[in-house]
Order: C-alpha cells, then structure tokens, then sequence
C-alpha cells in the first residue's frame, strides 16, 4: 500500500477530555498517585536533581584539573567529589533514567495497556529511590565519602575515615527501587500485551526494556548483599574482605563487578531502545533486521553476567581465568555490533528527518560506537595491563555512559516530550543543545583516551605537568557540554506554558502511543487498541488509521 | 605555566612496550577505520535520504539481507585475533625471565619503598640497571595499590593479602614516571616516583653507596631474631621443615595434597601457619599475624629464597586468588 502517504490520513484527534495532568489537582493527587505515567513525572524531577548535582561535582573536578598542581580543592575534597559524582550519576541518575522516567511513563501505553501490572508497587519503588536519595544527599550534607563509587575494600571497611555506611545503605535503598521496577516491567509485558500485540510485533524499546528488566531483577540482589557484608565488616569488624580480619579483599571486587557489569547493560540497554524507537520514526521505516535487533538485547543481558572480572586483570586473578573473560567480553561485543548497523543499515532508502530526537540518536550510534570499539582494546588482555585505571578507562566508559546513555536519554525525552506534556519544545533551540552535547562531549572526552595511553591514572587530583594541554582541552569541552545541558533544562521548562500544541501524533510515527491523545487521558486509551500490523509498518498502520477515520 | 612539552605518545623504555604500542595502533587503525566508516554511512545516508517532503514515507526497498551475516562474522573474526593477540602480550607478561634480578617492594599509604637484594633501601625512588630483567615482588602494608610503569606498559595491583609478582625489561636509560594506579585515599595522586634506569656500571656504583647488609643476611637477622632457627635447623633433627632448597620446590603436606612453595606459600606460613602442615610435622607453630611487618616478610623471604640456591627452574607462576 504505498500508495497511502502520509497526508491522506487525518489523525484522530480525541474527543476533548480531561488527560492525566488535570484530572486532580493538589500536591497528595501526586505524591499518593498510582498513574504510571504521574510516577513516571516523579521520576523525571527528582532525577533531573541529581543530574545536576552530579554535573556539579563533575565542574568541579574539571576545574581543578586545569592545572596540574592540586590547588582549586583539597585531596580530600576532590576525592569526595569524584566519589559522589560517580555515586549520584550511576545510581540515582543513569539506572533509574530511561527505565524509570521514560519507561515508565511509555512502556504501558505502547503495550496498549491502562498501567503497570503492579501500580502501588510502581509508587512504593518512587519512594524507596527517595529514601535512597535523601540517605545520599544527607551524606553529601554531612561530609560526603570518599571511597569511589567503587568501595573497593579494605580501603572502604577499614581506612577511609567518611560516610561510608550512610552511602552504602542509599545504594543499598535505591537497589529495592531498581528491582520492584524491573519486575514491574517483566510481568507487565508478559500479561498486559493488547489484543493482537503478539511478542514479534512489539516495539523495540519494550524488548530493550524486558532484557534490561531482567539484568535489574538478577543482578541487583547481588550488590545488596555484598553492600550489607560491606557493612557488616566496617561496623562489627567480621572478616570478610579484609585480609587483616582474615578476608579477601579480590572477593569483595568479584561480587561488586558481578553486579555492577550488568548495571552497565541497565544502563545502555534502554538507551538501544530508544535508538530503535526514534531511529524508526525518523526514517518512518521499519527497523533492519527486527529479530536481530530484539534477540541481540537479550544477548547483552545473558553475556553480561559473564565477562565481570574483565574488570580485575591486574587485580591478581589466575592467568587462564583472565583468557576465559577476555574470550567472554568479545562475545558481548557482537550484538553490540549488531545493533549499530542495523540502525546505520536503516537509513537507506529511508524518509530521514533531522529533527532533535534524531540528532541525539545519530550522534549517539557514532559515540556508542566509538566507546564500543574501545572496549575491544581493553578487553585485549595484554594491552589492558597498560590502561587499565588509567584515563582511557574514564574515557572509554563516559562514552558509553554519557555519550550512549546519556544521549539516548535525551532522545527519548524530546521525542516523547509532546506525548508527555501536550506541547512541543522549541525545534532550533533544541538542534543547537544538541549540537552543543556533541561537540563539547567529544572534546572533553577524546583528549582523555590519549591521556590515558600516556600513562594518567584516574582518580588523580594532582598530575604531571605534560599532561596539561590535553586537561585543558577535557575542561573547555565539560564547559560546553555544561551549556549543552543547560539549555534543555530552559526550553524544556519554558515550552510547558509557550510551547505549540502537540496533537496525537506530531511526527507521524507509528505505536500506540502515537494513537491517544497528548497529554494521554488517565487511563491511556478510550478502549482497548487492537494490534493489526507489524512493529513499525508504516503503510499497515496508515491504512489502519485511514480506516478508524472513515468508520 | 609550561605548556611546551606535550607528547601525544609515551615513550617506549621497555621490552614489552614495542609489542603493547603494536597491539595498540593495529586496533586504533581497524577501529578508527571502522567508526570514520559508519560515522561517514551516517552522514551520506542521512543526507541521501533525507525527508522531502514533509509527508514522504520511506521506500519499501531494504539493505541486502546478507548485511546482517557479514557484520556478524566478520567483526566476531577481528575480536578473535585480537583475543589471541592480547592473551599472547598477557602470557608474556606473567613468565619472568630467569635471570631477572630480584627488587622487593612494599605500598603504603602513601608511598613506594623498594629494597634491593643487596640491602640498599629507598622510597619513591627505583634504580635499575638496563637490559636486565627485573622482577618485583610486592605487598601493601595497608589498602590495594597498583604500581605502574607507564613507560614499561607494565602494572600489577599490589595486595595486602599476599604477594603480586610483575617483572620488566628497560631498554633506555632514563628516569620515568612511577604512578600508583588503584585510589588508595587522601594522596593517591601523591603516591608516584621515579625510576632510574642506569647503565649496569652506574647501577654497580650506586649499590656500593653502603647498605645494612644484604637483603638475605638482614633476613637471616631477623629468622635468628624471631627464633625461627630454633625449630627450622639446617638438618633434619629440628621440629620444623629444613627450609634449604625449600623455595621453588614441591611440598608434601599432611593431608597427602601437594603445593608449589613458592612466595605465597613461604608467607602463608609464616603469618597463618596452621592453613598448611608439612606431612611428618605437627601444627605446633605460632602465628606471626601482626608481629612481622611487610618489609620485615619481605627480608624474610628473600632469606627464605637465598636457601634455595642459584636459580635454575622457572620462577613459579602467578597463584590462583
């Protein structure tokens, strides 16, 4: 049916009712809410807290890296901010990210479902992620910790003289989170499919989604219990990690990385999911090699159980266990691989919009990329002795993070934004933060893969002086990228009142989401939608709608 | 502020290092191609096909299916040499040459102490001789460090539980940078030195600057001091094992299992000695837990080492964790 553009089809625009946003009013209709997609709102605000707390310190650290001498912080103060950098960005920013905010507030409605399986469980995650998260923030208050969001022993159990019981039990908190929310997820896409929404024809962000939910169930409990034996050591000194009580400090760094190897996948996996989403609806085609790109998540999810000592091949693990997780870590690379040609492979003969969520994605496919393909010399056993704990390890995984995740998230909210809110962000304004993202993340970044071959190690407050002009570059490039995030948060907040009007669908893309009204009424749908096409099938979806309209 | 010395490449001081920068450059080659290859499909694609109009639908035509079979051989095929190549630099890396020579090393919060075989100790500070293999053997007094030779393309994190073996060959004569690369607390970024890389005729007048006596003698000081003797006699009539020719060899123990004593081995027990009875002896030695510091250990081990004679075999490998 190519004969239906997209012209011909009137989209529906709902009869006028009251959407999510107004149906109640007062601070309690929110904070008792069970809407999916008002926790979803809970979610975004108290990130977005954190966000910038954790960009706080990370300005800091870039500042004092100016110059070589430690002069702008104390060592201890610029060991504290690194640490809560790192803290507040992994744990109550990046996990919680897409999952909780995007998915949140999505997953539901692309499933044509009225809300998660479990919407009390959905508020009792919000609250235990604030728990976490005021436990985090008194601990900032307090004096901070200094252990790097590692908490390698037997520095943390016993000689760092922080808060180091304080933070460990936020993490341990916003773990709970973390775990309610995956589960939330898995039972959700199993028992709330709509009619007709078989496995095979859910979007690509859902399966994203379910892999990613999978790794936040099974792996999470890991790291609250090595946390509670972290504790358990520091405060009744039994001996478990450290070799002065009769412990091993190594087994402290195999639980850790047992789980928070997977938390990567947490982290990067929804960003996939939203690549697939948004690289579909600007090419108004369907995704290269669907079934590829969908198993290739739960591919990462599996294999990421199985590569965490990558982390420790200087950390004095036997020879040979080395080779089998080097072995192990290229296969994770595959379906990595995978996924970035298939939505290179996409574009061709594709309708290719360049707006905001796009350029966030194009530029995320090309970072992601590049912070992949330094995961192969890393992995490279050898070659690891050499940068391992240095600055290409900082590198290589602010690519993943910051410039796969963390643009991902970007994406995902400008392109639902208008489903989220009803409004449009202003287009340009938006092209040019994301302009700035992209070129102040590469020249804060990039420099740092070279520092790191030239032997910096990270985590280093003062320097040797011939690492200087590369620092500088990093610190111009964090000042850019700082104004690059700025924006968002203006334009953002300013379209809420002055935005245009969305309508149901403003970019002509296809999902059920594309179908309800924006902002959505409280129960996503008037009736239950019934699933006749295959994900992302254009000329079936537009005929499906020409036909609601001519009925 | 200097800003005029700016390298973009370290220097290449050691042996392994040749083969660590051509590992390196063989992945920035392939990976730099292949990213400037889909950065380059982005743009062409993104600009070929870009939306005009408004309401144009993408054409129903694909990419060739046989895309998804290439990209998925063909890189795995990359990832397994490079595997093969990585794995081949690491197992060079753990074997030491025999005729290295043996430097001892203790991390502390925040510094480096190194002790040469013939006594002469210094902080921060690592003078070796060129072209000769040096192989360190290392332990924290307190948290993990990692002592790296960026100049090498060598690191090992140094524990407090027992000890990390790393060796390197110099190739230049030189001073360069020693970093601690596992965060340790307040002075991490404080915990660096520098390594002197001499020729072998400057490293002979350097050692004859004066010492305590050899590292081995201070040992045997010590084994006299903590009445070690008393029970290891140097024949058979003691109530402890003859500890002649005991490093490097393979031990009986009680429960008919066999162990390689090798450095881990001599330490365990020392500090936990019940963990391994010699078959023929009973459990009747006191820990040393707390009463013996790690330069102390140290000395006693290269005390320990001195009995087994010149070294023939390959020194053992590195313990499993």
């Amino acid at each position: 049916m190519t004969s239906v553009t997209y012209h011909d089809v009137q989209f529906l625009e709902p009869a006028k009712t009251r959407n999510y946003l107004n149906v109640d009013y007062g601070a309690l209709s929110w904070l008792l809410t069970k809407d999916h997609k008002r926790i979803g709102i809970l979610y975004m605000v108290s990130i977005s807290v954190m966000f910038i707390l954790g960009g706080f310190f990370a300005l800091m650290m870039r500042l004092e890296l100016l110059t070589p001498e430690g002069d702008l912080l104390t060592s201890d103060t610029y060991n504290k901010f690194f640490t809560l950098h790192g803290i507040i960005m992994i744990f109550f920013f990046l996990i919680p990210s897409i999952p909780a905010v995007l998915g949140n507030f999505i997953l539901p409605i692309q499933l044509g479902a009225k809300d998660l399986a479990f919407p009390r469980i959905n508020l009792l995650s919000w609250y235990l992620y604030m728990i976490g998260a005021f436990t985090g923030l008194l601990v900032v208050i307090i004096g901070g910790v200094d252990t790097g969001w590692t908490f390698y022993t037997p520095f943390s159990t016993q000689y760092s003289n922080t808060h180091v019981i304080g933070t460990t039990f936020g993490a341990f908190i916003v773990g709970f989170s973390s775990i309610l929310t995956g589960l939330n997820f898995i039972v959700t896409i199993h028992r709330m499919r709509a009619p007709g929404l078989t496995w095979y024809r859910l979007p690509l962000f859902v399966w994203a989604m379910y892999a990613t939910s999978l790794v936040q169930l099974l792996a999470t409990p890991i790291l609250a219990i090595t946390l509670v034996m972290l504790m358990i050591e520091r405060f009744i000194h039994v001996g478990i990690f450290d070799p002065a009580l009769g412990g091993d400090p190594l087994l402290f760094q195999h639980m850790f990385w047992f789980y928070s190897h997977p938390a990567v996948y947490i982290m990067i996996l929804p960003a996939m999911g939203v690549a697939s989403e948004v690289v579909a609806a600007f090419t108004r085609k369907k995704i290269f090699g669907y079934t590829f790109v969908a198993y290739s998540s739960l591919a990462i999810a599996f294999l990421g159980f199985l590569v965490w000592a990558h982390h420790m091949f200087v950390a004095g693990i036997s020879v040979y266990s080395a080779m089998i997780f080097s072995f192990l870590s290229y296969f994770v690379a595959v379906p990595s691989a995978i996924k970035v040609f298939n939505w290179t492979a996409t574009l061709y003969k594709g309708s290719v919009s360049w707006q905001t969520p796009m350029l966030y994605i194009l530029g995320f496919i090309g970072l992601f990329t590049m912070g992949g393909v330094t995961g192969l010399f890393l992995a490279a056993l050898g070659l690891d002795v050499h940068v391992t704990d240095t600055y290409f390890v900082v590198a290589h995984f602010h690519y993943i993070m910051v410039g796969g995740a963390v643009m991902g998230y970007f994406a995902g909210l400008h392109y639902w934004w208008p489903k989220i809110t009803g409004r449009m962000y202003p287009e340009w304004w938006a092209r040019l933060g994301a302009l700035l993202v992209f070129v102040g993340f590469n020249l804060t970044f990039f420099p740092q893969f070279i520092l790191g071959y030239l032997g910096m190690p990270r985590r280093y407050h003062a320097y040797a002086p011939e690492f200087q002009v590369l620092n500088v570059m990093s610190t111009a490039g964090a000042s850019i990228l700082a104004v690059g995030y700025m924006l968002p948060l203006v334009y953002l907040l300013w379209s809420l009142r002055f935005g245009r009007k969305a309508g149901t669908n403003p970019w002509g893309a296809v999902g059920l989401e594309w179908t309800t009204s924006s902002p959505p009424p409280k129960d996503n749908f008037h009736e239950t939608p019934v699933v006749t096409w295959e994900a992302y099938d254009y000329p079936a979806m537009l005929k499906a709608m020409g036909e609601t309209q001519n009925v | 502020m200097m800003l005029t010395d700016f390298p973009l490449f370290p220097e290449q001081a050691s042996t392994v290092a040749k083969q660590t920068d051509a590992l390196f450059i063989m992945l920035t080659i392939v990976c730099g191609a292949v990213s400037v290859l889909i950065f380059t499909m982005i743009f062409v694609l993104a600009i070929m096909y870009r939306r005009r109009p408004d309401n144009e639908l993408a054409q129903e035509e694909e990419a060739p299916k046989i895309l998804e079979a290439t990209w998925i051989v063909v890189p795995f095929i990359f990832f397994m040499a490079t595997f093969v190549w990585g794995s081949w630099l690491y197992f060079r890396l753990a074997r030491v040459p025999d005729n290295a020579l043996d430097i001892y090393a203790t991390g502390k919060q925040w510094m480096w102490k190194f002790q040469h075989p013939t006594g002469q100790r210094e902080i921060d500070e690592l003078h070796v001789p060129v072209n000769r293999p040096i192989r360190i053997t290392m332990a924290s007094e307190d948290v993990i460090h990692s002592l790296f030779f960026p100049s090498f393309r060598v690191k090992a994190d140094v524990l407090p539980s027992r000890y990390r073996i790393m060796w390197f060959q110099a190739t230049k004569v030189g001073r360069f940078h020693i970093f601690c690369t596992e965060y340790c607390g307040t002075l991490h970024s404080g915990m660096i030195g520098w390594v002197d890389v001499m020729q072998p005729t400057d490293y002979q007048k350097w050692l004859a600057g004066g010492s305590e006596g050899s590292l081995a003698s201070q040992g045997q000081a010590l084994f006299q001091k903590y009445a070690c003797n008393t029970c290891h006699t140097e024949d058979a009539t003691g109530r402890g094992p003859v500890l002649l020719g005991l490093y490097g060899s393979t031990v009986t123990l009680a429960n008919n299992a066999t162990v390689v004593a090798d450095e881990n081995y001599i330490r365990e027990s020392i500090l936990s000695p019940q963990a391994k009875i010699v078959k023929g002896f009973g459990p009747i030695m006191p820990t040393f837990q707390g009463q013996v510091n790690e330069d102390d250990l140290l000395k006693l081990l290269a005390y320990v080492r001195s009995l087994a004679g010149p070294r023939t075999t390959t020194p053992p490998k590195e313990p499993k964790s």
